[in-house]
């Protein structure tokens, strides 16, 4: 293993802030792991952090493939972790929305440039991702469907052996996060979704590092045995069903991710703030699986409540 | 008239509004029948716009005899911003200038801008104030995207600006209010001037003047206001960035606004536990200093200031 700073950055009355990568093999740069851009990624970050520590050891017992490398970068931003912010600690800009960079521009470009020169020219990227919607999803990996994607990419998405592997198309939004710029540059990259941003899961930790290293194994830069996970279904975005509150209040749950709901069943309730009575019945419009469920326990009106993907593509 | 654009159901017993101020006069003096809309208040930490809004709602209702058509103003597109010194969407991670058009079947932030679009589709134009952020401080300017520059540059010069910077398009701002509007039609100047959390009376009152001034040109008003400048347009010159690229406390030697020489001393980077100079930023060249640093705090890549160069070399 070897351990290098990535890039580095002074603050006035705080430590430089190091960007920490760690290399696993030498040779090609076969795949890069980026763990947290955000100071609430808390759990994409104990994801690489554990990765390093089985890479650690597959490679002292000689399972990397000689000739390959991978670097994972458990997190870049720091300083945003140590003070419990999501976004960074000055100006409350996203480093996430400000790739592929510019090295003369402000902080977080100057990051995000540092951070992506580093990392644009590894065959494959995974990015522990979280999303801006508040809400615990089924692990999935997702990748941008754009025409710098390749089709043995959308096949890639299988190896990773969980259970749904999504296609998105870019809003103009996307087209400034590091998934999106790894793609322009030539990388072929993926975003792994665990259930939780800011809470660490055992089970969902454990379910993406084991996703990654399945990854690393079909690809030919690891050699060991893992067992080949779950068929992964793979759909477009679009073909799941967001469910919305059309009132506000406050929400009771009657199913979590993973459960299997049936037409009309009940997802949750609205009650009202004040006067406890059920305001609003939310029901599902479709027979198949919970994928999202919003975690608030407020709901404004609007709000994405549930993702269901349906049991048969329509 | 106050009228409500958007409306939706926040959890606890209360709703969330954005207003417009309707000012017309269909017996005008003037022969023209069309419609301006001035919008501000998307990014909850820039104020400038508000003053703006109030001078310019109360001129035109108290001279709605000078009036011919409808002016539409719209203070607080993102009220709940405003209103807790909010720079984003509170409880929403992306920028609202990067959501438009929306979205009616989106989350409230999407449905909000969707309505926002749906309320100003139709009208001739449109002025979109922004004023900067509390880092930098600016001059009256109108910005403008090079695609659109051959349909908004007449206009732009009519709005009692310093300058008009005309920049490159790019993907991500396709989601702005502006962009949005100019592509289904409705003539859009963006506007940004002064910093965010301060109101700068003599900002106000001059871009005041333009927007009478522009109403006039359109036929629209036949009272006081009107044109003292002219501005100077970026393609006609080089513009100089200045960045810090150390972390300290940012101590200005320039006035904003003035004219700098080339080696003038723009402002110090001192460190607060030595006192030491850790940087003297000078300017390139000589020109408008149109820019200036206004939060003294910066990191390496800060901004410091930006300047117009007075002629443009090759
Ligand atoms: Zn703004």
């Amino acid at each position: 293993m070897v351990k290098d700073i990535i890039y580095s950055i002074k603050s006035p009355y705080r430590q430089s802030m190091d960007i920490v990568g760690y290399t696993f093999g030498s040779g090609e740069r076969s795949c890069c792991v980026v763990g947290a851009l955000r100071g609430n990624e808390i759990q994409q970050m104990a994801i690489c952090a554990q990765l390093v520590d089985t890479l650690k050891r597959l490679e002292e017992s000689g399972c990397v493939i000689s000739g390959k490398s991978v670097m994972i970068i458990p997190c870049a931003n720091n300083y945003s972790m140590n003070i419990g912010k999501r976004f960074w600690t000055m100006d409350n800009t996203d480093i996430n929305r400000m790739f592929p960079g510019y090295d003369q521009g402000e902080t977080t470009q100057r990051i995000a440039d540092g951070l992506f020169k580093a990392i644009r020219d590894y065959v494959h990227g995974i990015q522990m991702a979280s999303f801006y919607r508040d809400g615990d999803f089924l692990p999935h990996i997702k990748m941008m469907d754009t025409d710098y994607g390749k089709i043995e990419t959308y096949e890639s998405l299988s190896d990773f052996g969980l259970p749904y592997g999504l296609l998105r198309t870019p809003h103009p939004y996307d087209t400034t996060t590091l998934n999106y710029n790894w793609q322009v540059w030539g990388c072929r990259a993926y975003s792994l979704f665990s259930t939780y941003t800011d809470h660490i899961g055992k089970k969902s930790t454990q379910t993406a590092v084991n996703a990654t290293l399945r990854f690393l194994i079909a690809k030919g830069i690891l050699k060991w045995t893992l067992h080949r996970g779950m068929h992964t279904r793979i759909l477009n975005e679009e073909s799941i069903r967001t469910v919305k509150t059309g009132c506000a209040g406050m929400q009771k749950k009657h199913v979590t991710i993973g459960d299997e709901v049936a037409e009309g069943d009940i997802l949750c309730e609205i009650v009202h703030p004040l006067e406890g009575n059920t305001i609003s019945l939310i029901t599902s419009p479709v027979d198949g699986t919970v994928f999202f469920a919003h975690n608030k326990q407020l709901v404004m009106e609007h709000t994405d409540m549930f993702s269901i993907v349906p049991f048969s593509n329509v | 008239m106050i009228k409500p654009v958007s409306v939706a159901a926040l959890p606890v017993a209360e709703n969330f509004v954005i207003q417009k101020n309707r000012i017309e006069n269909n017996a005008g003096p003037g022969t023209a029948s069309k419609r301006v809309c001035v919008v501000t208040g998307t990014h909850g930490d820039e104020l400038e716009g508000q003053y703006v809004c109030a001078r310019l709602a109360k001129i035109l209702s108290d001279g709605k005899h000078k009036l011919s058509g409808i002016v539409d103003i719209y203070p607080a597109v993102n009220p709940l911003g405003i209103d807790s010194v909010t720079r984003g969407f509170p409880m929403f991670d992306l920028d609202m200038n990067r959501i438009f058009p929306g979205s009616s079947s989106g989350s409230l932030a999407e449905v909000a801008a969707h309505d926002v679009i749906r309320d100003i589709d139709g009208a001739d134009m449109c002025i979109d104030i922004h004023s900067s952020n509390i880092f930098l401080r600016e001059v009256p300017q109108v910005r403008v995207s090079e695609q659109n520059e051959s349909f908004l540059l007449q206009y732009a010069m009519m709005l009692n600006v310093d300058l008009v910077w005309i920049h490159a398009s790019a993907t991500v701002l396709e989601a702005t209010l502006a962009h949005t509007l100019n592509m289904r039609g409705v003539k859009t100047l963006v506007v940004e001037m002064g910093v965010g959390m301060r109101i700068t009376e003599s900002y106000c009152s001059q871009l005041l003047d333009g927007i009478l001034n522009l109403l006039r040109e359109l036929g629209m008003w036949s009272g006081a206001g009107g044109q003292t400048r002219a501005p100077l347009v970026s393609k006609d010159h080089n513009v100089g960035f200045l960045n810090s690229d150390a972390g300290g406390i940012f101590i200005p030697r320039a006035v904003h606004g003035s004219h700098v020489n080339t080696g003038d001393s723009v402002g110090i980077v001192l460190d607060p536990l030595t006192g030491a100079i850790v940087e003297e930023t000078l300017a390139p060249c000589s020109g408008l200093l149109f820019t200036l640093r206004e939060y003294p705090v910066v990191f390496g890549g800060s901004l410091l200031a930006r300047i117009m160069e007075d002629v443009k070399n090759g």
